[in-house]
């Protein structure tokens, strides 16, 4: 069965060369990232960490990282806090309407963020949102809750409601159950739904692009920005340490949970 | 179906205000920042535009009718539908041979390799493309590389052709996640039992393999189609500025033109070119049934 014919060998070959195209921009930041030259050439001239030095300066890209971070905490810890009783809601209660309001709360998935980033700044611009924490906060849990409810609700499913009668046939007010026995068998979904709001809300560039206001920096924005004018390997350094960063936020998913049921989970 | 749906037992209304406070929240996110925003974008297109961003009283259908009558309008809605397509074709094309030789590999090599193939979609869209400009830049690799062989390298950045390259590579994962959906139903020994009654590797993979494939294959068609209608941080650095398409557009009057009427009417009809996609998406799925 498994002999090597010519064809076969083609066919591993074209596999091959497709995961290199699938790859190639994502790994090519990294030798860049060590280029000594001014501009973005391939092979560099000679190699040099100077572009993480200058990144170390960039006063104006360190804010923006701080600024998402903070963000990214901030939405979040709200996602989760949420989304949690709305999921326990969907999930374990019956009442009409209910497939309805699953879909409505993750409806702002299918929309083009090209259309809801302008949808939203419309609303915000009268109300002096544009450029405000708040109005950010409030933009970004739009994209999050729906994943966070996803991933919550999935878990929620995957969890045999017998355990919680068990709890409440012991004597467990409904409170102390949640507490008790569904939170802590919640946990791996917690960690999914909070990694994925996380990155989510990090990595949102076009929303936060028409939202974002002259002053507040956050990190995809003032990246595009510098992308837009300048050609240098700064942008390499920055994306090599985004990368890592990231990395290590899904090794954790993957670790609790499972990457692939932590995206792709949902009714 | 229905049936079900109207025989559900009727809730417990014990916890209803329980119930109504747990939700309230998520309800008014999504009011707040979803349908109250789109239900007023899609008013502000009956709206017209007056200088310096103001918005005009009053209800109209200028906007529409301006829009629907200039043929620069119609040469980015067509040429948008036209590159989307063209995308979605290369897309699929790049991901079948990669999303049949995952679904073939062991149970341990396949999910290892299912995170290889999904993980570009975990770095920001600006670092991807920031990658391709790397790639395709005049001093880039690939330049490099035809010139290394002794040929003069076409132009490949800012122009429509990075735009493709860079967004048939970026929206792959989606395809690859679809296909694979797609294969699970695949069943290993129906081939075999194909090639044992004599068919030959092209037959077994034209008369079984791709038509069961399909589901998957127009699910992933889908996928791509409308996400790159909708894109637009990639043509927009990767096109320069000289590729002029839907999202672009979209963005250029609400920033730069300050013409939210307009603007709006652009969103709407991106949301047409969704809905004509999900209708076609439609009749095809029940053929293939």
């Amino acid at each position: 069965m498994n002999t090597l014919s010519l064809p076969r060998i083609a066919y591993g070959v074209l596999v091959a060369l497709l995961l290199v195209f699938l790859l190639a921009p994502v790994l090519l930041v990294f030798p860049i990232s060590f280029s000594a030259d001014n501009f973005i050439a391939w092979p560099p001239s000679g190699w040099s960490p100077r572009w993480y030095v200058a990144l170390a300066r960039e006063s104006e890209l360190l804010l923006a990282f701080r600024n998402s971070v903070v963000l990214g905490l901030v939405v979040t810890v709200l996602s989760l806090a949420i989304a949690l009783p709305a999921a326990v809601m969907l999930v374990r209660k019956e009442f009409p309407g209910r497939d309805i309001l699953f879909s409505v709360f993750t409806a702002p998935l299918l929309l083009p963020s090209i259309v809801l980033g302008l949808a939203i700044l419309i609303v915000f611009v009268g109300r002096g949102l544009v450029g405000s924490w708040f109005g950010m906060v409030l933009a970004h849990l739009t994209l999050t809750l729906p994943y966070a409810l996803r991933v919550l609700a999935t878990g929620l499913k995957t969890l045999p409601p017998a355990v919680e009668d068990a709890a409440g046939t012991l004597g467990a007010r409904p409170f102390t159950v949640f507490r008790r026995v569904t939170l802590p068998l919640m946990a791996p979904a917690l960690i999914a739904a909070g990694a994925l709001s996380f990155l989510v809300s990090f990595d949102e560039v076009v929303i936060s692009l028409f939202i974002v206001g002259p002053q507040l920096k956050v990190l995809p924005v003032s990246l595009y920005h510098y992308v837009e004018s300048r050609t240098d390997p700064l942008v390499a350094s920055a994306s090599a340490v985004l990368i890592l960063v990231t990395l290590l936020l899904v090794i954790v998913v993957e670790r609790a949970v499972g990457l692939r049921k932590a995206v792709g989970g949902g009714g | 179906m229905s049936a079900a749906l109207l025989t559900r037992p009727r809730a417990d209304w014990r916890g209803g205000t329980v119930l109504m406070a747990l939700l309230a929240p998520i309800l008014l996110v999504n009011v707040l920042t979803f349908l109250a925003p789109v239900i007023n974008l899609a008013m502000l297109s009956f709206r017209g535009s007056g200088p310096g961003g103001s918005i005009q009283e009053g209800l109209t259908t200028a906007t529409w009718t301006s829009l629907l009558t200039d043929s620069f309008y119609w040469e980015i809605l067509l040429g948008t539908v036209w590159t989307s397509l063209l995308i979605t074709f290369l897309t699929l094309l790049c991901s079948y041979p990669v999303a049949l030789w995952v679904s073939r590999l062991g149970a341990r090599w396949r999910n290892l390799m299912m995170v290889v193939c999904i993980s570009p979609l975990l770095v920001s869209a600006v670092v991807r493309t920031y990658g391709w400009m790397i790639l395709l830049g005049d001093q880039g690799f690939v330049p490099g590389v035809i010139r290394a062989m002794g040929m003069t390298p076409p132009r490949l950045l800012f122009n429509e052709t990075g735009v493709i390259i860079g967004l048939t590579e970026i929206l792959m994962p989606y395809m690859i996640l679809s296909l694979l959906a797609g294969f699970g139903k695949l069943d290993r020994t129906l081939e075999d039992a194909a090639g044992t009654l004599g068919a030959r590797p092209f037959t077994v993979f034209r008369r079984i393999v791709l038509p069961l494939s399909l589901p998957g294959l127009l699910l992933g068609c889908l996928l791509t189609f409308v996400l790159a209608v909708s894109s637009f941080i990639t043509p927009k650095l990767l096109g320069g500025g000289r590729v002029v398409l839907l999202a672009t557009e979209i963005y250029d009057q609400a920033i730069v033109t300050l013409n939210w009427p307009l603007a709006s009417a652009l969103s709407i009809l991106v949301l047409v070119v969704f809905g004509a996609a999900l209708a076609v998406y439609g009749q095809l799925s029940k053929l293939v049934d």
